[in-house]
């Protein structure tokens, strides 16, 4: 599983961080992006999916394998 | 008093203390039959309902203007504060600039710098009245805790505190007595006026004195813009948190399985936070139509107030299953109780660590606890919703 930020979208609410820090950076603007490469590893993908589930702007998206 | 509202689609009141008292099943009747009701009070004004709709009014920045977000018209503030309240009350280009000074101050690691100072405060306020076996959860608890951190952030004395509180209550709370709101208004000005000018030339590192030295493409930022910075700062921190965190532990007080669960298992609390956010939202915005547009087949006209009901669009059947039961451990919560689009609350970081540290600490120290009875749990709206009186006792 991978995922992406859009940064388009992001205003920084930072729910995907606050579930989900193994997977997310923040900036001081609030702003997150995915930590490495977005790569998720297999443990973590059900909080990967809790942090989309959880995006009020439906920022984070799972790329296509 | 107002006249009593007949058709809540076509004569909301939104300082009703029927709408106070139980906003949910008011909105769940418009969202089922209107779903944007409209009401000629307090300069006319459209209440959507609908997590869609407000959300698309959100993000619809060149529709809808943040030139004005009070939910009753403010006129004339801008004599007094010529530049706002920015960066909530402003459209970019002035929102993105004042948004990007404020930012930092409420970053993750900024906030973790504020946590330890809010810890001890809970555990100071919990001292003052645990050998009571009661308190006001509201008054004693949850409204002396954000005020004093946004205190420590302006970097103002905590004595102040008090002063505070009752500026922001009659600025917010009875913002339809515009005689104790302009009065409130001006007692702020002219101290956070004074404040800034023991700052100016110094090398203080609170957020007045660091907004006094800021600049903004070469030029130093003028007093207007601070003045109006500080001012929503204290305004904004305060009475929103504070309601959110009163909801919450109302709801503990009633609802013994939710709290038994917390209490038990504190790691609950940061999604359990989210739910109450959700369910107990206590901020609607406004926005102002920049020119003719239609929403959900409602016609708004330029000069039209929008209140942004972001709380009822969290109760939408729509965007959340079984919306109007709160379940703490909630997976699916997309949640706008801090807005949506470019005006997302630029405090939500530290809401979260106050209500988070907030609710912990009180569970730690008084796990069970409940409404004292007989004693009535008062509630304040308007623009902020929240209980303002919740008896309890922990005998």
């Amino acid at each position: 599983m991978r995922i992406r930020v859009d940064p388009d979208k992001c205003t920084g609410h930072a729910r995907c961080y606050g579930l989900s820090p193994e997977l997310f950076d923040v900036d001081d603007y609030g702003l997150s992006s995915v930590a490495g490469d977005g790569a998720v590893p297999v443990e973590l993908e059900d909080k990967a999916r809790l942090a989309i589930a959880n995006c009020p702007e439906y920022a984070i998206e799972e790329l296509p394998e | 008093m107002s006249d009593a509202v007949t058709d809540w689609a076509t004569d909301y009141d939104i300082f009703d203390p029927a709408y106070v008292a139980d906003p949910f099943t008011i909105w769940d009747d418009l969202r089922a039959r209107c779903p944007i009701a409209r009401s000629g009070r307090y300069g006319g004004s459209w209440l959507p309902t609908r997590m869609a709709d407000v959300t698309e009014i959100a993000r619809d920045i060149e529709h809808f203007s943040s030139r004005e977000i009070t939910v009753v018209p403010t006129d004339t503030d801008s004599e007094v504060l010529p530049a706002g309240s920015p960066p909530i009350q402003a459209d970019p280009p002035v929102h993105t600039w004042t948004r990007r000074l404020l930012l930092p101050w409420f970053s993750h690691s900024r906030i973790a710098t504020y946590e330890p100072y809010t810890r001890a405060l809970c555990n100071r306020l919990v001292d003052g009245f645990i050998e009571d076996g009661s308190a006001d959860a509201a008054a004693d608890y949850a409204q002396q805790i954000p005020v004093r951190v946004i205190g420590r952030i302006l970097g103002v004395p905590d004595d102040m505190s008090d002063t505070f509180t009752g500026w922001v209550r009659s600025i917010l709370e009875f913002a339809n007595d515009e005689e104790r709101r302009v009065a409130a208004r001006d007692e702020a000005i002219v101290y956070f006026i004074g404040e800034m000018e023991q700052r100016r030339g110094r090398d203080g590192d609170d957020l007045i004195s660091t907004l006094l030295r800021a600049e903004v493409d070469g030029e130093q930022v003028s007093d207007e813009f601070i003045l109006g910075m500080v001012g929503l700062t204290l305004i904004a921190g305060a009475d929103t948190t504070w309601s959110a965190l009163g909801s919450s532990l109302w709801h503990l007080a009633t609802h013994e399985e939710d709290r038994v669960r917390l209490a038990d298992d504190p790691a609950l609390l940061p999604v359990a936070v989210e739910e109450f956010l959700r369910a107990y939202s206590p901020v609607t915005m406004a926005r102002i139509v920049t020119e003719d547009v239609e929403v959900a087949g409602c016609p708004m006209h330029a000069g039209d107030r929008v209140l942004m009901n972001f709380p009822a669009a969290n109760r939408d059947p729509d965007a959340f299953e079984n919306p109007s039961r709160v379940v703490i451990d909630r997976a699916v919560n997309r949640h706008v109780a801090f807005g949506a689009g470019i005006h997302r609350c630029a405090g939500s970081n530290l809401a979260r660590m106050e209500l988070q540290v907030g609710l912990q600490e009180w569970l730690s120290r008084i796990p069970t606890f409940r409404l004292a009875e007989g004693d009535e749990v008062t509630w304040a709206g308007g623009q902020v919703r929240g209980p303002r009186h919740v008896g309890v006792v922990f005998p």
